[in-house]
């Protein structure tokens, strides 16, 4: 991941797939691990893991998103309701049947999925900005199905309260079990997504991006293909629904509105379209840049200014701060956050000795 | 000396005057109160208001000496009226030892209702969350303070019944609400009390986000001519209200607001005071600054040679209700601090004390509240004020309704 060779010795396709294309890439990934899974929940307090918490959620949600939107090219504005479809679906087995979440997690995801490749049957005939509309209608049908079956919602409130994950005995319940609970499944997704992107499905995803007439014509389904990216990217939607609601202790549906499928797009276009560091990169960027801003504002603007007027002063120049830095980044770079750390890179592929 | 260098010194002596501030800080008897806002999301018209108030009433407390001899330090974030920095907040809460929270939205406070109850730490609800939570026993940590929805429609129709003459046999009813789940909370309370008050009520659902509702109001005006509308709208919606009824010809004074299209802004938004003259609004605490609460509040800014805060001037409504939360947070702080003979409370200590609010009124800006631990609502107390010659009048005293009735139905869903 951080080192490369100094040019392109690649003699076979099998080097070009490989995840690993150097040994010092293992050795990457391995200080990677420990990172994560020794260093930071040992040394960190449990409101910054809080802070990783949430964008792990949001690394599950936004690589699913760029599965079907970076690399099979077909836009979504339906990802929260997917989310919400898994997280009640999760939420129903759970109370109603008392099911482990080894089952209900993939449950939810496989409802998701079967509702997403319906939502996705548009996706057949219309392209574009077409169906950015289809996909809108899904998820505001499915926001007012939710709404309005009790059955499905639980009631007046729709909202559904999940008791904690468990492992035998024991409640998965402070911040720092969750975070090793959600990193387990953030990690899931981000090797299953490494593996799907370059087999022969993912390859079929990006020729269908790239020009479907030429797709079909080298021999690949493309209806079957377009239902299994919506099918496979709301897998990843309904995961993520499910994880927020063990991670909450409730499904509640406001909080997979419009706004949230939005903020998932603003992910995978900031982090960069396409790419698996890009989903990861970009779902880190949008959930902790506002909270670092603030982290930081805080007791510089605190020199000057009463409590009162503090949060007045924070609340919106963050706002433009954070406008102001995802439009520079975009600027800096269209391709988002993946490209601009290849740049990076591949300047220092020969430094100090380029040319 | 390098421009870098020069840089890296000035952030460091920034850093060390942070330091020392935060550090002479703590050492002063304090305690820490977390506060969730909306000043930049879509309900940023109700944070605006609401929040100033909340903070000039705890800097008013401070600068006579703070609650007991602690000085308080209100710790505000924004939560933009989405869950993940909601969590973010209550857990940044957390870490900075708050002994209570401020919630601010009904799908933040759902989202962080089992957080509190793990973490031990109250959380107050005002006007936002479920009417379950009104059951302290179900519901240990969390605090609607203020009237719920269900006590909110129980006063709409004891009003109703007293403008139309103790009787509503008969009468026809129209509910024109938002259709989500805040909107259908009062349902069951409707439909049990038409059945024994003898009225016939008819629900109009208008979608989010309810800036278009001249079908529905067209089908009450045109069909169903009811006697009484009652509207529960949120943001830009209630204003649309009350113009698309003004423009059907709909008598004003036979429509009431619950506390959400119940502020000037909404009066405003409406085309003024002159459209919406009639119009009944419920409320949780009081409006106007004619309260001695208030008048300290503007001594104090003038003594500082400051104006009074414009929030004031333009929505006592939703200033006041900052005003409301801070006080009832305060007075919670205050019993714990009590109880404890004066030494520092715990969140648990503060939710004891917030379960031994009573005879608290803040000269009338607060209702006659008994806040216990079965209880969390404090009675369910509703004032209704109406639209008069360009102002909101008081329209009689501070009431409860139909309380066993709510009693009954919260024994059942719990």
């Amino acid at each position: 991941m951080l080192h490369r060779e100094s040019g392109v010795f690649k003699t076979s396709y099998a080097a070009d797939m490989a995840l690993y294309p150097l040994p010092v890439a293992r050795w990457t990934v391995a200080a990677f691990a420990l990172l994560f899974a020794v260093i930071l929940p040992l040394s960190l307090h449990d409101y910054y893991l809080s802070i990783i918490n949430l964008s792990l959620i949001a690394v599950v949600g936004a690589l699913g998103l760029n599965i079907l939107v970076g690399y099979t090219g077909q836009i979504s504005v339906g990802h929260a309701a997917f989310m919400s479809v898994g997280a009640y679906t999760a939420a129903n087995l759970a109370v109603r049947f008392d099911l482990p979440f080894w089952i209900t997690l993939p449950a939810g995801g496989l409802m998701a999925a079967f509702v997403g490749a319906i939502v996705g049957i548009p996706s057949l005939r219309i392209k574009g900005l077409y169906l950015a509309i289809a996909t809108l209608a899904g998820q505001l049908i499915i926001e007012w199905v939710i709404n309005h079956t009790p059955a499905i919602s639980g009631g007046a409130q729709a909202s559904i309260e999940v008791p904690r994950p468990a492992l035998g005995d024991h409640q998965i319940k402070t911040q720092g079990q969750l975070y090793f609970f959600l990193l387990f499944f953030a990690a899931l997704s981000i090797v299953a997504t490494l593996n799907l992107v370059r087999s022969r499905i993912g390859r079929a995803f990006v020729a269908i991006r790239d020009q479907d007439i030429a797709a079909e014509i080298i021999g690949i389904n493309i209806y079957r293909y377009k239902l299994l990216a919506f099918a496979i990217s709301s897998f990843y939607a309904g995961v993520c629904g499910v994880l927020y609601t063990y991670y909450l202790g409730i499904a509640n549906y406001e909080q997979f509105q419009i706004g949230v499928s939005i903020d998932y797009l603003a992910m995978i276009i900031i982090g960069g379209l396409g790419s698996v560091l890009g989903s990861i990169l970009g779902a880190v960027f949008v959930t902790m840049l506002p909270i670092v801003i603030r982290l930081v504002m805080e007791p510089l603007a605190g020199l000057f200014l009463s409590a009162g007027e503090l949060s007045s002063v924070v609340a919106s120049t963050r706002l433009v701060l954070f406008g102001a830095l995802i439009i520079f980044f975009l600027v800096v770079e269209p391709e988002g956050l993946n490209r601009l750390w290849r740049n990076i890179r591949n300047y220092f592929r020969t430094w100090p000795f380029s040319y | 000396m390098s421009t870098g260098l020069k840089w890296l010194r000035i952030a460091a002596a920034a850093g060390a005057i942070v330091a020392a501030g935060s550090a002479a800080l703590a050492q002063e008897k304090e305690l820490v109160f977390g506060l969730q806002c909306d000043r930049t999301g879509p309900t940023q018209t109700i944070g605006v208001f609401l929040c100033p108030g909340y903070h000039d009433y705890i800097a008013l407390l401070n600068s006579k000496g703070g609650v007991e001899g602690f000085k308080i330090r209100v710790l505000e974030i924004d939560n933009e009226y989405k869950v993940p920095p909601a969590v973010e907040a209550h857990e940044r809460f957390k870490k900075e030892g708050v002994v209570l929270e401020g919630l601010y939205g009904t799908p933040q406070t759902m989202a962080l209702t089992k957080k509190l109850e793990e973490d031990k730490i109250l959380g107050t609800a005002p006007g936002f969350g479920t009417a379950a939570a009104t059951d302290g026993k179900r519901y240990p940590y969390v605090f609607p303070i203020a009237a719920s929805y269900w006590s909110q429609g129980a006063g709409a129709i004891a009003f109703i019944k007293k403008e139309l003459g103790g009787s509503l046999k008969g009468k026809k009813i129209a509910y024109l609400m938002y259709d989500n789940p805040a909107g259908k909370e009062p349902l069951p309370i409707f439909e049990d009390l038409a059945k024994s008050e003898g009225f016939e009520m008819r629900n109009f659902a208008v979608p989010a986000p309810g800036v278009e509702m001249g079908a529905q109001v067209l089908d009450i005006t045109g069909r169903f001519k009811p006697d009484f509308v009652i509207a529960h709208l949120f943001g830009r919606s209630p204003s649309v209200a009350i113009r698309e009824l003004k423009g059907k010809g709909f008598p004003m004074n036979r429509v009431i607001g619950f506390v959400w299209a119940a502020s000037e802004a909404d009066i405003n938004a409406a085309g003024g005071y002159a459209v919406a003259n009639g119009y009944n609004t419920i409320q949780f605490a009081g409006v106007g600054n004619d309260f001695p609460v208030i008048k300290e509040i503007n001594a104090m800014y003038k003594a500082q040679g400051k104006p009074t805060p414009p929030q004031q001037e333009s929505s006592s409504v939703l200033y006041n209700r900052g005003v409301f939360i801070a006080a009832i947070h305060a007075e919670a702080a205050r019993n714990a601090i009590k109880a404890k003979g004066g030494a520092k409370p715990t969140s648990e200590d503060v939710r004891n004390g917030m379960e031994s609010i009573k005879g608290f009124t803040l000269g009338g800006l607060v209702p006659p509240m008994e806040i216990t631990r079965e209880d969390h609502e404090g009675g369910g107390w509703v004032q209704v004020w109406t639209v008069k010659d360009g102002k909101l009048v008081k329209n009689g005293d501070w009431f409860q309704a139909y309380r066993d009735m709510i009693k009954k139905h919260l024994a059942a869903v719990n």
